[in-house]
């Protein structure tokens, strides 16, 4: 698909990485010559010189005949200029960030108006992320399948879990059948497990499930499911504020250190339920105080990522809680995977994956059947949702005679809105969605699977 | 610096340049001789070394601006000295350095010869040196670029090393696809030429060397009298063909997309026109008394300055013996300017001269307001600083090599005006030049040593300087924090 980016900022660009190495003819567009350099010199990409807002700049980007636009410059405002101006000229979907709370009530209002496709808000994205998170704690990530009904969820196996040196036969036989193993990772390696693999404390597994199955599975396996009722909060940022108000719906208390005065009477003006404390969240003897020790959760949302990672080591270190941190840039990520930072958050692959979606989705009304694609284990491994056609090559095979691909599993059929654990003999039928986990890159359709 | 990925992109170009080689041996065995076999010997060799070199895809992709710099020139030379093995094979040249000088010459597009008689070479060997002309056109590298598997933008920089002008940029967003748009674009102008040539009653043979040599902007002949040889009807379409493959390819990709307005107003093409019709005119009318009719004073002053400005070099007329010494002037200064960028043509190139014209008229501007802000446009769009820069830096280098060239094939004692228009038609990839080099000289009388300074002039020149004094600096060569490591180990 023909695709313009307008402005390479860190979301543009690793938007622009990921549309390329999916094959796609990308153009960015930014008005700052040497960043657009930077990243012409990275990716085959053109690079147009000129403001997203001018309308000869979007020509030159070749507008008229454009799939998408997706405008990612720091103004939100000259997001959805842009987009409107796209949407005026040509019949390319528009996908606009936008980011200012004050937009939060209307979003709906100005995406009709507009005809943008998509609108992203990255800080609401993040915290919705991380609320979803909260109120699973046993979880470190959480990806919804099938429009939720499954859900692909990393959890790391616990010194005192029955898990902890049993093989996966024995998990089948034993302990809950509908639960699918469909990647493990070990010391930064992963594997695809098969049955005899055997689990030991310390792996991250990733596993298929139903989201009404996750409780009784983690209390059988002995990994504690105690609800979260408090959370602290360092920094009171954007993302901050989403999180307190969804957090606040669902009856969690709230507990805010933020350290600039005004910004922490804003806070307290626009959520009175929520504790607000002025303070420095990096002040040990504060944090204390606060009760850091007594919370069941502790979320690091400053804006400078080596605090949040400090704060959390810290936080690590004197109490049991849930640690989310918040980390912005995202160039030393395997360093942090080895930190045993419990749950990471990079705001901008969220985004970045919102938008991945969708060109995915829309590709496949043109001949793709890429339903959705999420990335594991610092994007070794992908899981993806394919919708199965009329003259998919899988259909009618019974799965112990596909030949797949090596790394490769077929972790679950969803037949008519039902999902089922896949076995050696399910087979496949048209019109269902399959979810298969895999190293393979670059599966742009279901025949990719087999060899 | 990645030195697995530099062999494996020149690998990639003997392997491509091995099958190219095929084409000529074809020839050999349909015209029945007996030079075929050297052909495919030759063909063979270049394929097996290109085969062992890049047939594993390295691990290490890093690939950098530096990796392209350094493997881009070095694909020229290894070519080179690879695409000379059939001549040499086949006894048709058989001193090495002349068959290099003489395949450097036609990579480049240069178009000088060392050979005395022509008409005495093989069809094969004829048909090697016109196509090595059309190769070497548009590009090697760019050639390579539409099929190369590395999939990164870093590739750009290949690119930007091999084609011509100060700002080399993408016409599509995939450099694939550029590359392939260029050569469908180069391949279809040269086919629309073979068949005009044809219609007028051109033989075959004739009519496709012809057109690779006026595609390159080369200008290799089969014939000892060159374009005189011919009806003034392949005159006229070769003279026009010369100027068109001289325009900048963007201005066919605007008409291509239907931008016949941007098309019209693209001010290096239009600048460029204005050059040719003004030099026409000049030697028209100062060359008039030399001719029967005003059609045929036209005809040669149209065609030579056709050829000189595009670096073609064919000639139709020995304007080296026979012009007024203001029509030669004014040839040796279209040798300088030199054809549009973006083009298959040589030379400093049309924007290049344009944008420093600007910069000089920019400065006498802030003479009388010295506090004035002024800003180079070209193509309607400001030129940054750098850019500017690079054409500075360009012209150092051109003039640099110039005058160090001058001085070293000055020891084998020609007459001044013999050496100086020998010097311009290397570097700036033209052929002729005036005197013992002029379009019906050659340049065998010059020691190898003075060969081989041309060989190196004519790659310069293709390549645009910087590429090749890349080559030439020694710290390229060396490993960063070389030193650091050292004094770890006092």
């Amino acid at each position: 698909m023909k695709i313009i980016i307008v402005g390479c900022g860190k979301t543009g660009t690793s938007l622009t990485a990921s549309l390329t190495a999916e094959g796609h003819d990308v153009t960015v567009l930014d008005y700052n010559p040497d960043r657009l350099k930077e990243v012409c010199n990275r990716n085959d990409v053109m690079g147009i010189n000129g403001d997203g807002m001018n309308y000869s700049a979007l020509l030159d980007a070749g507008l008229e005949d454009a799939d998408v636009l997706i405008s990612v410059t720091g103004s939100d405002e000259q997001n959805l200029l842009c987009s409107l101006f796209a949407k005026k000229k040509s019949n390319c979907s528009t996908i606009a960030r936008v980011r200012n709370p004050i937009y939060l009530t209307e979003m709906n209002f100005i995406r009709e108006q507009i005809g943008l496709s998509l609108i992203i808000n990255p800080e609401l994205v993040a915290a919705t992320e991380i609320a979803r998170i909260l109120r699973f704690p046993s979880a470190i990530d959480i990806n919804p399948f099938a429009k939720g009904k499954v859900e692909l969820l990393t959890f790391k196996i616990t010194e005192d879990s029955l898990l902890n040196g049993k093989n996966l036969i024995y998990v089948r036989n034993k302990v809950e059948n509908e639960v699918l193993f469909c990647s493990v990772e070990r010391n930064g390696e992963f594997f695809i497990p098969s049955g005899n693999f055997e689990l030991k404390a310390g792996d991250k597994a990733s596993i298929i499930t139903l989201p009404k199955k996750e409780h009784g599975f983690f209390k059988k396996i002995g990994i504690g499911t105690r609800r979260i009722k408090n959370v602290m909060i360092a920094g009171g940022g954007t993302i901050a504020y989403y999180l307190a108000r969804q957090l606040l719906d669902v009856g969690i208390s709230v507990k805010i250190i933020e350290k600039n005065e005004a910004r922490a009477n804003e806070l307290a003006e626009k959520l009175p339920n929520a504790l607000i404390i002025l303070g420095d969240a990096s002040d040990k003897n504060l944090l204390f105080e606060e009760g850091l020790d007594s919370t069941d959760a502790f979320v690091a949302l400053t804006g400078i990522d080596e605090e949040n990672v400090l704060l959390s080591l810290y936080a690590k270190e004197i109490t049991g809680a849930k640690i989310i941190t918040k980390i912005d840039r995202n160039s030393f990520n395997e360093l942090i995977a080895k930190l045993d930072l419990d749950t990471v958050i990079y705001p901008c692959d969220i985004t970045t994956e919102l938008i991945l979606q969708y060109v995915r989705t829309k590709q496949n009304a043109m001949g793709n059947n890429v339903e959705n694609l999420y990335k594991l284990v610092e994007d070794k491994v992908e899981a993806l949702e394919f919708k199965i056609g009329k003259n998919a090559p899988v259909i009618g095979i019974p799965l112990q005679q596909m030949e797949l691909k090596e790394n490769l599993i077929i972790c679950g059929i969803i037949h008519g809105g039902k999902f089922t654990i896949p076995n050696g003999d399910s087979v496949i039928s048209s019109g269902d969605r399959i979810i298969v986990v895999t190293s393979q890159k670059m599966l742009n359709d279901v025949g990719d699977i087999l060899k | 610096m990645n030195f697995s990925i530099i062999i494996y992109i020149i690998g990639y170009v003997l392997k491509i340049e091995g099958i190219l080689m095929l084409a000529p041996t074809l020839v050999g065995v349909f015209y029945g001789e007996k030079q075929y076999i050297g052909f495919l010997i030759a063909a063979l060799i270049t394929l097996a070394v290109g085969l062992l070199t890049s047939f594993k895809k390295p691990k290490n992709q890093v690939f950098y601006a530096k990796e392209a710099f350094v493997s881009v020139p070095l694909s020229w030379i290894f070519a080179s000295l690879f695409g000379c093995l059939p001549f040499v094979i086949t006894g048709d040249i058989p001193h090495f350095v002349d068959a290099f000088f003489e395949i450097v010459s036609g990579f480049t597009t240069t178009g000088s010869s060392i050979l005395t008689d022509v008409e005495a070479l093989s069809h094969a060997s004829l048909f090697w040196r016109s196509f090595s002309h059309w190769i070497g056109g548009m590009g090697i590298l760019v050639f390579i670029l539409s099929v190369l598997p590395i999939a990164s933008g870093a590739t750009m920089h290949l690119m930007r090393a091999e084609s011509p002008g100060p700002q080399v940029d993408k016409v599509v967003p995939k450099i694939k696809d550029t590359s392939i748009m260029l050569y469908i674009i180069y391949a279809a102008m040269t086919v629309l030429q073979i068949i005009l040539l044809i219609i007028g009653n051109t033989p075959l043979f004739d009519s496709v060397t012809l057109a690779f040599g006026t595609a390159g902007t080369g200008g290799f002949s089969i014939k000892n009298l060159g374009l005189a040889a011919y009806s003034p009807y392949v005159q006229y379409i070769c003279g026009i063909f010369m100027i068109m493959f001289g325009v900048n390819f963007n201005v066919y990709i605007l008409l291509i997309r239907k931008h016949l307005k941007q098309a019209l107003r693209f001010e290096e093409a239009r600048w460029y026109a204005i050059i040719i019709i003004l030099a026409v005119a000049l030697i028209t009318v100062n060359t008039k008394y030399l001719f029967p009719t005003f059609e045929e004073a036209f005809r040669h002053a149209f065609f030579q300055v056709g050829s000189i400005i595009t670096t073609t070099g064919y000639a139709t007329y020995d304007f080296s013996a026979f012009y007024p010494i203001f029509s030669q002037t004014i040839l040796i200064f279209l040798m300088f300017i030199g054809a549009c960028a973006g083009s298959t043509g040589g030379g400093i190139k049309v924007s290049r001269i344009t944008i420093m014209a600007k910069t000089v008229r920019d400065e006498l501007a802030r003479i009388v307001h010295p506090r004035a802000i002024k800003k180079v446009r070209n193509e309607g769009k400001t030129v940054d600083h750098s850019t500017v820069r690079s054409i500075n830096i360009f012209l150092m280098g051109y003039l640099a090599i110039f005058a160090i060239s001058l001085l070293l094939i000055s020891l084998d004692n020609f007459d001044f005006s013999t050496n100086f228009s020998a010097v311009a038609a290397t570097v700036n990839n033209i052929g002729p030049g005036l005197s013992k080099v002029g379009p019906y000289g050659n340049f065998s009388e010059f020691s190898d040593f003075s060969k081989l300074v041309f060989c190196f002039n004519m790659i310069a020149g293709r390549l645009e300087i910087l590429p090749m004094l890349v080559l030439l600096n020694p710290k390229t060569w060396s490993r960063p924090f070389k030193y650091h490591h050292k004094k770890r180990v006092n």
